[in-house]
């Protein structure tokens, strides 16, 4: 009896590893498999839509966050977890792109997006956002103090202790600020990005393991239960506070300091290797239509990356897109990533 | 008991000891060797490098000094918290007595998550006491107290218990006040117990990895945090190697600790087989022993209260069952706690099964083989029980990948937790076995019996329901195990483990409460099943 049941599992993990692996014909309605990181939310009529229009169904599989997914895939990449995998950003997309987790696929539809959200033809960029300090308008006032203009004046004596960031090896605003402040001082110079962490670091900057505390508990302004006025949170973090808050302010409660900013790009990609790239392929040209498209700012509080979407108001009332963020090449943050976070540490303490 | 009688007819067949050593090669030395090949090897040809760069990388050198410490410091606090509950309950026969020896080992055969959610439930900022110790090493320590409290009064405690205290008498007669009776005659006695549960709690909180990875922030990570960040988060395959290698380093050292001081401990001393313990007879023992049972019901109950408490805490201000029934409502589609339990329920079904078959065959061939063939089997298979589990999913991780890649596979999950369970069924089995009477087979076998037959008439009725505890036993452990689970789970196959961490790593209120109501599931489904194992048997989880 032992034996037969050894023998069973032994033959049964043979078969569960080979099979699976054969491609069919992909054509005909198909389920495709669509990986994504915990924050996605996309309206339920969105998927109706898409199925009415292509007769796929999308199974949605939900990973961690955007680098754990992107690590998970490149260890499960010759047996992938899914067909597409959307929310892959540019912070981690160079490691996505050496190890050739996608298929090379151009949509029609990248017409309608801007080139500079065009990185990579195996990645198709969904939307984008951009991580940038926040300021509480009372908290400020309260204390006499003006909003912070540019990312030096954080480490000036009148805003000792008054700002909360993010662990960049834990989160993912948190990487952004950090590639923010690499890109605006550099490596080299008098002035190094080290430099300007280790006056911050002296003038009582807070680290909160992720976004949530960081806002929530530390930040005094807008849902913030904290106490500190200065916040590295998003630039669509102003008209969130007005969405969510009953009754609605004419005002925003917060402001976004348009300096020192980092853009956040997303992207598609279908997956290397899957049994069914055609249907693949017309869920990324869906996620560049308009209906997709114009779902995504209430959903996920990141702007479109179609250039026709239409925003909603409060939207074009309280955001400010600012006009020159920090961009660094994927292989650039990909080859200097850890060694970043690791001199962060050094630096910043953790 | 000799058996040399039997031997030539009961010998294991080849194909019965072939069973276990295959298992243990397959899915436990060949994993570790491939991670060992694969820190000292870097394209092609030796190269130490990952070793030097994980100790260049502060990080990396900060998690093994955190790794150190709070092991050394949780070890000492155990000590000092879990020594007067292991006093009263071996000396002192009071109300209840009963009760709180099982209780005290509930925490310990929580899951590690369901620890730590109910201690995120006790110390986070909206605890009932008040303050927010998350991401601090208190927390840390103060979970890794609470689950080994067990440790000490089932070791120390049940050795006191048998501990003839009329030698302490003697020396108090002799004119030795109190405490130098203690320190001079019943500390030495003691003292291989206590070393013997600390080396154990030493492991245990050496390679601590789900309360570590839910309660310690970003502030602290022990060296199996490290290894699992390294790689699956940074995707550094060599350094998470070479981490695992010291990794085993460590507890290898603590392992060889222990087993020495498990050897000096089994020497019998002048014991009591009956036990010592009597009522508590002056007001003033009444009064301490009183106030070391209600220590040890704070101390245990309280996270359990809280965790509780928070599960029925909904968003709207009453309390109520909102935050179970959001677990089947689809609220947390990210986690998907039905299909959670589901697999859950059949990892379980399939690790109990393949450790209740290895386990079986090893104990078979470890009780019949002669001489100390049968011991050194016995120590070979303890292995996985002393390798950390996040080693094992890692091995897994880098082993299975050629020339059949397992790793997609859906059994992966349920061979790792048969790994790490098939020494709980070893253990609980082989004693039994060893205790059937060699004379029994040997009538069996000169009535003309063939081993199978022999297996089936006398052992299997005899060992049946050691079995079934094993088996309660390794389904109990793999519905709890996390460290291994983490390497090997895959978004489309959660367990209820992997789901309560993702939730609690989720923001937002109705996530937090869905994690604590998936927990107290999790509690609910592990603490049923030991009570039904412990209803089951005489022993006590004294013997690891």
């Amino acid at each position: 009896m032992r034996r037969t049941f050894i023998s069973a599992s032994v033959l049964a993990l043979l078969f569960a590893a080979c099979g699976g692996a054969e491609s069919g014909p992909d054509e005909g309605p198909q389920t495709i498999r669509l990986i994504t990181h915990g924050s996605f939310s996309i309206s339920d009529e969105v998927w109706e839509e898409f199925q009415a229009e292509t007769g796929h169904t999308v199974q949605l599989l939900v990973s961690d966050d955007a680098g754990t997914m992107v690590s998970q895939a490149i260890l499960s990449k010759d047996n992938p977890v899914s067909d597409v995998m959307f929310g892959v950003d540019n912070t981690f997309l160079g490691r996505a792109l050496d190890e050739d987790l996608f298929e090379e696929y151009v949509s029609p539809y990248l017409v309608n997006v801007p080139d500079s959200l065009k990185l990579d033809t195996r990645a198709t960029p969904i939307d984008f956002g951009d991580v940038c300090v926040n300021y509480d308008k009372a908290g400020l006032a309260a204390r006499g103090l003006f909003p912070p203009r540019a990312l030096r004046d954080l480490t000036r004596p009148e805003y000792r202790g008054l700002l909360a960031v993010q662990h960049p090896g834990t989160s993912s605003p948190g990487l952004a600020f950090l590639l923010a402040t690499v890109a605006a001082f550099g490596e080299d110079g008098d002035y190094t990005w080290r430099d300007f962490w280790a006056e911050l670091a002296d003038n009582d900057t807070a680290v909160a393991s992720g976004w949530e505390q960081a806002y929530y508990e530390m930040f005094s302004g807008g849902s913030g239960a904290g106490d500190r006025p200065l916040v590295v949170s998003y630039a669509s973090s102003p008209p969130a506070e007005v969405i969510f808050s009953d009754p609605r302010p004419e005002t925003a409660p917060t402001g976004v300091m348009e300096a020192g900013c980092f853009r956040q790009i997303e992207f598609a990609g279908v997956m290397n290797g899957t049994p069914v790239p055609n249907a693949a392929r017309s869920l990324i040209d869906f996620m560049l239509g308009l209906t997709f498209q114009e779902d995504i700012p209430l959903n996920m509080f990141v702007f479109p990356a179609h250039e026709g979407a239409a925003l909603p108001p409060e939207f074009v009332e309280h955001v400010s897109i600012p006009s020159d963020p920090a961009g660094l090449a994927p292989e650039t943050i990909d080859g200097n990533r850890s060694r970043w976070i690791e001199e962060w540490i050094e630096t910043a303490g953790g | 008991m000799d058996r040399d009688g039997g031997r030539l007819t009961l010998r294991p067949g080849p194909w019965l000891i072939a069973v276990p050593l295959v298992f243990l090669g397959l899915f436990y030395l060949y994993p570790l060797t491939r991670i060992i090949i694969r820190s000292l090897t870097l394209q092609g040809g030796l190269d130490l490098s990952p070793f030097l760069e994980i100790a260049a990388k502060g990080s990396l050198r900060r998690a093994a000094w955190f790794t150190l410490w709070q092991a050394a410091a949780s070890t000492l606090l155990t000590l000092l918290f879990a020594l007067p509950g292991a006093y009263v309950v071996a000396r002192y026969r009071f109300p209840g007595r009963n009760f709180i020896r099982a209780a005290v080992t509930v925490p310990f055969v929580l899951p590690t998550v369901v620890t730590g959610a109910a201690y995120l439930a006790l110390l986070g900022p909206d605890g009932p006491l008040g303050v927010d110790l998350r991401g601090t090493a208190w927390a840390i320590l103060a979970a890794h107290v609470f689950f080994n409290y067990a440790v000490v009064v089932r070791i120390v405690g049940s050795f006191w218990e048998l501990l003839d205290p009329r030698l302490e008498e003697a020396a108090r007669a002799l004119g030795a006040n109190r405490l130098r009776a203690f320190r001079t005659v019943t500390l030495p006695l003691l003292a291989p117990s206590i070393y013997a549960a600390s080396s154990i709690i030493f492991l245990f909180t050496f390679t601590s990895f789900g309360v570590v990875l839910i309660l310690g922030g970003f502030g602290y990570a022990t060296l199996e945090v490290a290894i699992w960040q390294e790689a699956v988060i940074h995707l550094d395959l060599a350094a998470a190697a070479a981490l695992s290698v010291a990794q085993l380093a460590g507890v290898s050292a603590a392992l060889a600790v222990y087993s020495r001081f498990q050897k000096r401990h089994a020497r019998r001393l002048r014991l009591h087989p009956g036990g010592t313990a009597r009522p508590p007879d002056s007001p003033g023992k009444k009064l301490a022993v009183g106030a070391v049972l209600a220590s040890i019901i704070l101390y245990l109950g309280g996270p359990i209260g809280a965790l509780l408490w928070r599960s029925f805490q909904t968003g709207e201000g009453g309390p109520g069952l909102g935050n179970y029934l959001n677990l089947f409502r689809g609220a947390a589609k990210f986690a998907d706690p039905p299909a959670a339990m589901a697999n859950s329920l059949w990892f379980a079904a399939a690790a109990g099964a393949g450790a209740l078959a290895v386990g079986l065959a090893a104990a078979v061939v470890i009780a019949r083989l002669p001489g100390k063939t049968g011991p050194r089997l016995d120590s070979l298979l303890m292995l996985p029980l002393g390798t950390s589990a996040v080693t094992i999913g890692f091995g897994f991780l880098v082993a299975f990948d050629r020339p059949v890649d397992l790793r997609a596979s859906a059994w992966l999950i349920p061979l790792a937790h048969a790994v790490v369970a098939v020494p709980f069924v070893i253990r609980t089995v082989t004693p039994v076995l060893r205790s059937v009477r060699a004379n029994l087979w040997e009538a069996a076998a000169t009535l003309g019996a063939a081993p199978r037959r022999v297996f089936r008439e006398i052992d299997l009725p005899i060992i049946r329901r050691a079995a079934l505890v094993g088996a309660g036993f390794a389904c109990a452990v793999s519905l709890g195990e996390f460290g291994a689970t983490a390497f090997l789970v895959r978004p489309d196959r959660p367990t209820i483990p992997t789901a309560i961490f993702r939730l609690l790593g989720q923001p937002g209120a109705v996530t937090m409460g869905q994690a604590m109501a998936l927990s107290v599931v999790l509690m609910v489904i592990t603490t049923a099943l030991i009570m039904l194992i412990e209803g089951r048997r005489a022993g006590n989880l004294g013997d690891f």
